[in-house]
Formats: structure tokens, sequence, C-alpha cells
């Protein structure tokens, strides 16, 4: 499958191939020293840890470490592991994702395909708010969120629902959303950049609005790129911290604060093989992304819109 | 499939639109970054407290960096205008969110419960603002200690260090038998840290007093504080290569294993030989920094109680009382290494170490020489404590070469950040 | 889609006076897509932008004040600017921000593209080495700088190590050194974020028309002209995209420096997102982290402006 997908720009000498296959193999194994580095801990005894090399195998491999970073870890008074956030940070993770993801499509459609005076400015302006320092915006945020919370609360009072006004959860979303939304428009935007206009113009001749042209020829081409942006934005959000621990720590916690509260001890004692297990647990939903998302990163069918 | 995403929108809109949390009545919200297992343990006997009292517990930990991470979540929360009922706090902060008026008042409870005198004044200094009650002390710890391995103590044939030469000749001793002395982790709080108990040791309280707490800036540039440098930096030629950098517990572990002789740092680190299963007196030795003996340099955890709307406050008053009784005090502080923030709690079940704790505590607080580390926030306003940290780590790496240099730079800054 | 089908469903048996409406809203449609986007950014944005610029000319320090004291915050850092020995941490960070952002960068491109051109010659085994130069990114900051931390301590990693097998000279210590720290930085960074730009790239590669390379292979173009002269070029709006997106990361970077080196030995690793955290949140001087935050985006407005200026005027069709 990922054969059919490749370019093929190389047919190649056999040289050329066990070139490119050391220099692939030689990456791979960089790559992953410092997941070697986590598990042989996460396999270790603490006292073995302490006790000599970090790049030493365990002596006697054990899975204890595992079944508490699972089960049993604190994360605050409650010790019953990281097992229970997956669930907040998928709730807010999807949605957070889907939308931003819809958007920035959009919004990279429109900037390229339906230019109008200022695109330009407005694509500066929506680009250079990447940069924005979360710092800077946490107390504001808070404020603003604040007030969604006093909404939510006179709703509830009123009509018997919130409506999601003052859901920690639905404020993260609608946190990450905003902040995601000038990389999803970049990616889309970029990309939208090479795509042929000659197609969208002769679809338009052929009376499809703009909603069709978007659904029916932008789309079905786009795969590569919705795959980077998923892979971007739901690494980014589920490894957000700061905005998660600021405003939905307790109960509705996601997993990054989670593990961070299994991880960071200032005066405690610190069970490294604990945390790297944690670490890789708290990981395996973005590895899941990577993997299947990974699977559709095929060459885009352009020649053959071309030829239809 | 489609029912698969079905499922998943009806299940993410249900939780959606579910109630906003809100604050109970009959419940305490608390935040704290007590998350390690034996730090959550020891919490879980407050939780167990109020429970038997019908008072519930709605847990808001935020690990990391010292609290610091849980100080911007509790700037976020109260920006938002949802106050928790109460939450751990150091020094200097519990000050600064009184001042802006977003302390509760426990003066009422104080009273009933006798903490005017069970709580030393030192601390009170923290927990009580325009004579006001507003945060229930919980620990005391103290920074002014050595942590020796006995395994390399009996090999070497050293006895407890009595003044900082002592001391010097001890970590000689080590380097002479093949042993690291000085196991030290390098990082700005560890160095800031020590160095605490440096100009103690170097200056006696009243110059530790006149230099860091009053912040003379005669004494900042004084002789004294020139040898104290000096004496730092005879204490760094006595680490090992790899210090830059180092957790403070990986060091302990290096006394613990015997690899090292001896670590300055507060007690918490008690809680490493603890977990370890090693026993005071018999595995590991704890004595006062040399010279500082009848001194203690303090920090405190602290639960800030929030103003909170008078129908949650019977649970803030419930979980105040709680916090400063006397077996929680004993319980929690056992398993913490630190000792009780009243002087009145027996010390029948502490190690020796801790017993010895408690009743230095006791002395230092009769003698008026209980003082605020500076290095843990307890001295100065986070932003002068910073400047110190920043010149004395500057200074322990190399930056600023020279103890000259380093008394020029730890006035400027301190004066910059005034 | 749903709503050009129900409003021309609508809007359809009307008379012809509705035509020119349902034109002009037609006409205005993706100018009402974009312009939500384009709102809350304006707000949440640069009106916290505004806010911050507002409050680096107050003296805040534990909490936000809003009376104006004028220029002190920019005026202490532009002294510490200069101060050179010792290092004000200001001077440090600045300094540190231009050596890790421009090798950061560089590398991470560099590194990212040839990976993802290897990874384009039909590679068996594709679908497992992709994840394996992405995972990086999925692991927190928190626990793999601890790895590294590890990884790259001469006592307990790589260098013990090496002399445990016999490879006595071997010398690496660079996270203990005030002068290298930052270089340890550079390389846990590139470790974490160049397979996200290589994975960019592959999208970038497989978005490329077969027709294109194909004839170029027909003119008798070697490989390694065609990548140069047809495919890069090609991959131009990638680049944009790398950048920023890596851009962005180097200046947030906190996590990676604080887990790696705890500030590094005597602050020698401070960035401007540690100095900007430290002084907004821990320090209590939320003016001065103000001041330092507007300095840092008037800094990557003075690169990303005219980049982005060059990039898009080229661009104009």
């Amino acid at each position: 499958m990922s054969a059919s997908a490749s370019s093929g720009t190389a047919g190649g000498s056999i040289v050329t191939r066990v070139v490119i296959y050391g220099l692939l193999g030689l990456f791979a194994v960089i790559y992953l020293a410092p997941l070697f580095v986590m598990l042989i801990t996460s396999f270790k005894s603490l006292d073995e840890i302490y006790s000599g090399n970090m790049l030493a195998l365990p002596r006697n491999p054990s899975l204890d470490a595992w079944g508490k970073a699972w089960g049993s870890a604190c994360v605050g008074l409650t010790c019953e592991g990281i097992k229970g956030y997956f669930w907040n940070s998928i709730k807010m993770v999807v949605p957070a994702v889907a939308i931003s993801t819809c958007l920035g499509a959009l919004n990279g459609y429109v900037l390229t395909k339906w230019r109008f005076r200022g695109h330009k400015l407005v694509f500066a302006l929506m680009l250079f708010s990447c940069f924005i320092p979360f710092q800077s915006v946490l107390l504001p945020m808070a404020t603003v969120l604040g007030h969604f919370g006093e909404i939510g609360r006179q709703l509830q009072d009123s009509i018997g629902t919130s409506l999601g006004f003052g859901n920690p959860t639905v404020n993260l979303v609608f946190v990450h959303t905003i902040y995601g939304l000038g990389f999803t428009t970049l990616f889309f935007r970029n990309y939208y950049e090479a795509f042929p206009t000659e197609l969208v113009k002769a679809a338009q001749v052929d009376g499809a609005s703009f909603f069709q042209i978007f659904w029916r020829i932008l789309i079905p081409n786009s795969t590569p790129i919705i795959v980077v942006t998923v892979i971007y934005q739901f690494t980014n959000i589920w490894n957000d911290f700061l905005f998660g621990a600021s405003y939905a720590s307790g109960e509705s916690m996601p997993m990054t604060v989670a593990l961070n509260n299994v991880v960071n001890t200032s005066t405690g004692v610190v069970e490294y093989n604990v945390n790297m297990a944690a670490a890789v647990i708290a990981a395996l939903p973005t590895l899941l992304v990577y993997v299947l998302a990974g699977r559709y990163f095929v060459r885009g069918l352009m020649a053959g819109a071309v030829k239809g | 499939m489609t029912t698969t995403m079905k499922l998943f929108a009806g299940a993410l809109l249900a939780s959606a639109f579910a109630m906003p949390a809100h604050a109970q009545v009959k419940e305490v919200q608390m935040l704290h970054w007590w998350t390690s297992g034996g730090e959550a343990a020891a919490l879980n006997v407050l939780k167990a407290d109020l429970a038997k009292q019908g008072f519930g517990w709605k847990d808001v930990p935020v690990a990391g960096g010292g609290g610091s991470a849980a100080m911007t979540a509790l700037k976020a929360m109260v920006a938002a205008g949802n106050h928790p009922t109460s939450s751990q706090m150091l020094g200097y902060t519990v000050l600064d969110y009184a001042a802006a008026g977003k302390m509760g008042d426990l003066t009422a409870t104080a009273k009933a419960e006798g903490w005017d005198e069970a709580v030393p004044k030192a601390l009170q200094k923290f927990s009580v603002h325009n004579g006001k009650w507003v945060a229930a002390p919980v620990n005391v710890h103290s920074v002014n200690w050595l942590w020796i391995s006995k395994s390399v103590m009996d090999k070497i044939g050293g006895t407890e260090p009595k003044t900082f030469d002592d001391l010097i000749a001890l970590l000689d001793k080590a380097k002479a038998a093949g042993v690291t002395p000085l196991a030290q982790g390098g990082q700005p709080w560890q160095e800031a840290t020590m160095f605490d108990s440096v100009v103690l040791s170097t200056g006696g309280t009243d110059f530790y007093k006149k230099a860091f707490l009053d912040l003379d800036e005669a004494s900042l540039k004084s002789a004294t504080m020139k040898k104290a440098f000096d004496n730092l930096a005879k204490l760094r030629s006595y680490t090992d290569a790899n210090y830059a950098g180092r957790d403070w517990n990986l060091a302990t572990a290096m006394v613990i294993k015997g690899d090292a002789l001896v670590q300055v740092m507060g007690d918490w680190a008690k809680g490493e030989f603890v977990a370890a299963k090693k026993t005071p007196g018999t595995d590991f030795l704890c004595f006062r920094f040399p010279g500082t003996q009848g001194t203690v340099a303090y920090n405190s955890d602290m639960f800030g109680m929030f103003k909170v709307p008078a129908d949650r406050q019977e649970a803030q008053v419930a979980l105040a009382k709680a916090t400063l009784s006397k077996s929680f005090q004993s319980a929690f502080n056992v398993v913490k290494g630190s000792v009780p923030a009243r002087t009145d709690v027996p010390d029948t079940d502490f190690d020796a170490c801790g017993k010895k704790g408690i009743a230095d505590l006791k002395d230092a607080n009769a003698k008026g020489t209980l003082v605020g580390s500076i290095a843990q926030g307890y001295g100065q306003p986070p932003a002068i404590a910073a400047a110190y940290t920043d010149v004395v780590t500057k200074f322990f790496h190399g930056q600023i070469a020279t103890s000259d240099a380093a008394v020029t730079e730890l006035v400027k800054a301190i004066n910059a950040a005034k | 889609m749903s709503i050009t089908d129900k409003l021309s469903g609508r809007d359809a048996p009307r008379a012809p006076a509705a035509i020119g409406w349902r034109e002009r809203l037609q006409e205005a449609l993706p100018k009402i897509v974009l312009a939500p986007s384009f709102a809350v950014t304006l707000i949440f944005v640069y009106g916290f932008i505004v806010w911050t610029v507002y409050l680096s000319f107050t003296g805040s320090k534990m909490f936000p004040s809003y009376d104006i004291v004028g220029w002190q915050s920019y005026q202490r850092l532009w002294t510490w600017t200069f101060e050179t020995d010792p290092p004000s941490s200001w001077y440090t960070a600045v300094v540190n921000m231009g050596i890790f952002g421009s090798l950061y960068i560089s590398i991470c491109i560099a590194l990212g593209l040839l990976i993802a051109i290897l990874l384009d010659q039909k590679i068996r085994g594709e679908g497992i080495l992709r994840p394996i130069y992405l995972y990086p990114m999925a692991l927190s900051f928190i626990v793999t700088g601890t790895a590294w931390k590890w990884f790259l301590d001469p006592g307990i990693g790589l260098e013990q190590t090496m002399h445990a097998i016999g490879w006595e000279s071997f010398h690496f210590d660079w996270i203990k050194n005030k002068d290298f720290v930052i270089y340890t930085v550079v390389i846990a960074g590139v470790w974490q974020a160049s397979g996200f730009v290589m994975a960019m790239f592959l999208a970038g590669l497989r978005g490329i028309d077969g027709e294109i390379m194909k004839a170029a292979q027909i003119d008798g173009a070697s490989t390694a002209q065609l990548y140069r002269r047809i495919i890069i070029p090609l991959l131009r709006p990638v680049f944009l995209s790398a950048f920023i997106v890596l851009a962005h990361m180097a200046i947030k970077s906190y996590d990676l420096v604080v887990a790696l080196t705890s500030g590094g030995p005597g602050g020698a690793a401070e960035l401007p997102s540690t100095f900007m955290y430290s002084y907004t949140f821990s320090r209590n001087q939320m003016a001065v982290g103000s001041a330092s935050a507007v300095i840092m985006l008037m800094t990557i407005s003075a690169i990303i402006v005219p980049y982005l200026y060059s990039e898009l005027k080229e661009k104009a069709r």
C-alpha cells in the first residue's frame, strides 16, 4: 500500500537503494534512542534506576511500573492511575480538532480560490496569530470564560440547560479551536495554493456552487494535508498543559494535566519508572492517530481529476 | 461506523450540556500540588477527617515547578471568578491575595482554637494579614540540614562537624577516601537553598536577618557576605564533575547508596531515605548545618482560605480546623518529613530526625531565631528571592567569577527587583 | 453545502428580483465563511495583544493593574540587553534564542526534507518508519526531558556507556557546560519536531502532480536535477508552513528547556519563553513579563513580515 503511494522518482541502482535504506535505518535508530531509555527505565525497579547506568538493560524486567501508572498512581488524592483521564481528553480533542480543521480548510479554500481585496492581509493577520504567547492570553481568556460561566448559570436557571456555557470541556474546545485556527488555515491555504485554479474555474462554469466545489473537488484531493493538520492539531491539543491546568483542573482535567500530576513532584519521592510508563501510556492515542492517519498519506488524485 | 459516530457525538453533547461544575455547599474545593504517593496518602487523612464530619472533597491537583503551575492555575481561577475554598500557597502569595481582597477571614476560628499561641509567630507573619487569619499553616520545613551517609561516615571515621572548618575537614577525609564528598544537585533553587545555610553559618542569625530579611545594603556587600560566597565556592570544590542540572533526589540517592558523604538539603530529603527503607541513626545521620544549631531557616506550606459565599464557609472552617488539629499535624508531618506547624504537638510518632526538628523549632521559636529561608520564598517576596537565586547560581557556575563581583551583583539585582 | 442548498431551494421559485439578492449572497459567501474565524482572531489574538501592550506600560506585579507608569519595564529590559558580564537573564535569553532558533529551524527543515525525500522513494515499510520519525511529537516533554537528561548526562548516560564498552576517550558533557547547554536543547528539540516537518514535506511531495515528474523524467532530467529544479521549488509553500510552525515552536519552547536543563548551569539555558513565564507568573513582575512578550512579538514580526511579504507578493496571480 505504501509502495503504490510513493512517487517513485528513483528506480535506482542497488547501491542507491542500500544507501537510502541505510540512512533511513540509521535515523530510525537515533530517533528511537530516547524511547529506549524510557522503556528500559519503566521495566526497572527504583533501586536499580538509582544504582547505575541509565542505558543498562533491566536486570529483572517487571511490569509493575506499568500497572501502577495505569491503575494506581496518584493523580491527586485519588490514586487510580491515569486510565480514567482518556475520556476527558478525547471529548475535548476530537471536537476541537474537527472544528478547527474544517474551518481551516474552508478558510484556506476562500483565501486561495475566492480571493477578495485584502485577502493577503487577512491571511497574514491570521498567520501571525500563531505567535501569540499563551502566557499573555491566559488571564484575559480566563476572564472571558468566567463570563461564559455566568451566562451558563443564568441559562441553567432560566431554561434548564446551560447550552455548554461554562462547561470546562467546552471552554477548552473553544480555546483550542481559536488558537489552532492560524495553523489550520496556514496548512490548507498553502496546500491549496498549489492546487490548479483551472479546475475550480471549470466547475464554476459548469454551475457548481461554492460549497459543491469545495466538497466535490478540493476535499477529495486534500487527504495528505488533512492528515498533516489532524496530526498537528491532535498532538498540540492533546499535549497542552497550560490551558488544561488553568481552565479545567479538577475532575475534568485532561490527560496531560493528570500525567503532569503523576510525574511532577517538588518535595515528594520521584518514581521514575512509573513516570516513564505513564508518559508512554498517555501518548498512546496520539501514536494511534499517527499510525492510522499515516496510512492515508497517499499521493493526491489530481492527475485523475484533470482528466475527469 | 455511523452508529458509533452517533453514540460518540451523543456522549459529547451530553457532557457538554451537563451542569457546569458548581461549587457545592457541603464540599471543599482544594487546589494543591501534593501528588506524589506519600503526600497524597498524608493529605487523604485530612479528606477522611472532613468526610467524617459530612463534608465532601473536590480535589484540584496541579503539580509542577514547585507549585508555580498551581499558582498560575489559581490566578486563572480567580480571574474567572471561581474561588476555590482553599489553596496550598507559599509565603508571600498568601499576603498578595489578601492585599487584593481575595482571602476570607478565619479570625473567629483561630481565637476559638488558640492558634495565636500554638502557631510560631514567624509563621503568623504569613498566615495573618492586617490582624485577620487568612491561612492555615500545614507544616514547617527547614533547610539548614546535613544528610550524611552512615556507612561513609564510619569508613572515614568522621564525627558531627560543629563548625564550617570541621565540615571542610570532614569533606577532605571523604575525598581522601575516594568518595564524592558533597552530593549536590546543580539547579538554581538547590544552590540558593544551600547558600541560605552557608550565610547563616558564616555570619550568624543576626547577620542573616539583617542582610536578607531587612535587606540592609551594608550587610549585603559586607566582608561577611563575601566570606559566605567564598565558603560556597569552597563547598563547590567538593562536588563531583557532573553535578550541574542534577535533580535533588538523585543527589539524595548518592548519599543513600553510600556514593557520597553528605547532601545539604531541606528536610523533605528525609522522605527519600524513608522511602528507601533507611533509618536515621543506623543508615543515615541528620545534623544541622555546622554553625547553625539553634537557628531554623524555615519554609512552610499554607492552606490559604479564599473569600467564599456564606453558605460555603462552614466547610471552609471545618477544613481549617482539621488542618491545624494536632492529630492531622502529626500524621501528615510524619510522612512529609517536615515538622508540625504548631509547637504543642506530641513528637511520639516521629523518628529521631523528626524529634530533633520539633525540638529545634520550639527552641528557635522561643529564642526568636526562626528565620524565613530566602531561597524558599519566606525571606523576601518572589521578585527579590528570584534575584537572589539568580546571583547565587551564576556565582556557583562561574558566570560571576569572584565573591567581590558577587556581592556587587547581589546588591544590584536586589535593588532592581524592589 | 447545506446552507447553499437550502438557500437556493427556497429562493428558486421567487421573482427575478430575488436572483440579484441570491447572486449577491453567492458573491459574499466566501467572506461570510471566513468572517467568524477572522473575527475571533481579531478579538482573542489582537485584542489580547493590545491588552498585553497596555499591561507592559503599567506597574503590574502579581495581578494586572491598570495604572500607567510609562516605559519603566522597557527601560529595564533595554539595560539588561547590554549587561554581559555577568550576563543578565534577558541577555542570555536573547542570545540563546538566536542560537537555538536558527539552528533548530534550519536543522529541522533540512532533516525533515531529507527524510521525506528518502521516504518517498517507494520504500518498503514506510508505514513502520513514518511513525518512528513522528512519535517524539506525541510524548510529553515533561517526561522525555528526563530521558534526554539522563541520556546526555556524562555520569549515567551515553558517555558512561561508551566508557563501559571500551571507548575511554569518548567525551560528551555539553549538558553540564554553561557554554554548550543550549546546543543540547537544540538536539532534543530537533528530535522532537523534525518528524512533523518530515510529514509536512511528505504531504507536499504527495500533493505534487505526478504528470509533472513524469514529463521531467522524459526530458532526461536526473533525479538530483528533478528535485533541485522542479520538486523543491514546488514545495515553497510547505517551506513557509514549516518555517511558521517551527518558529512558533522555537519561541514557545518551555517544557523542553525546563525539563531538560532546569534552566541550565547558572541559568545558561534561559530562553525568552522561560523568562516571560517566570516574570509574569513566578516573579510577580507582570509588567516586565508583558514587555518581554511585546518585544518578542515585535521581533517576530520584524522577521516574519518581510518573509511573508516576499512570499505572498511573488505568489500573486
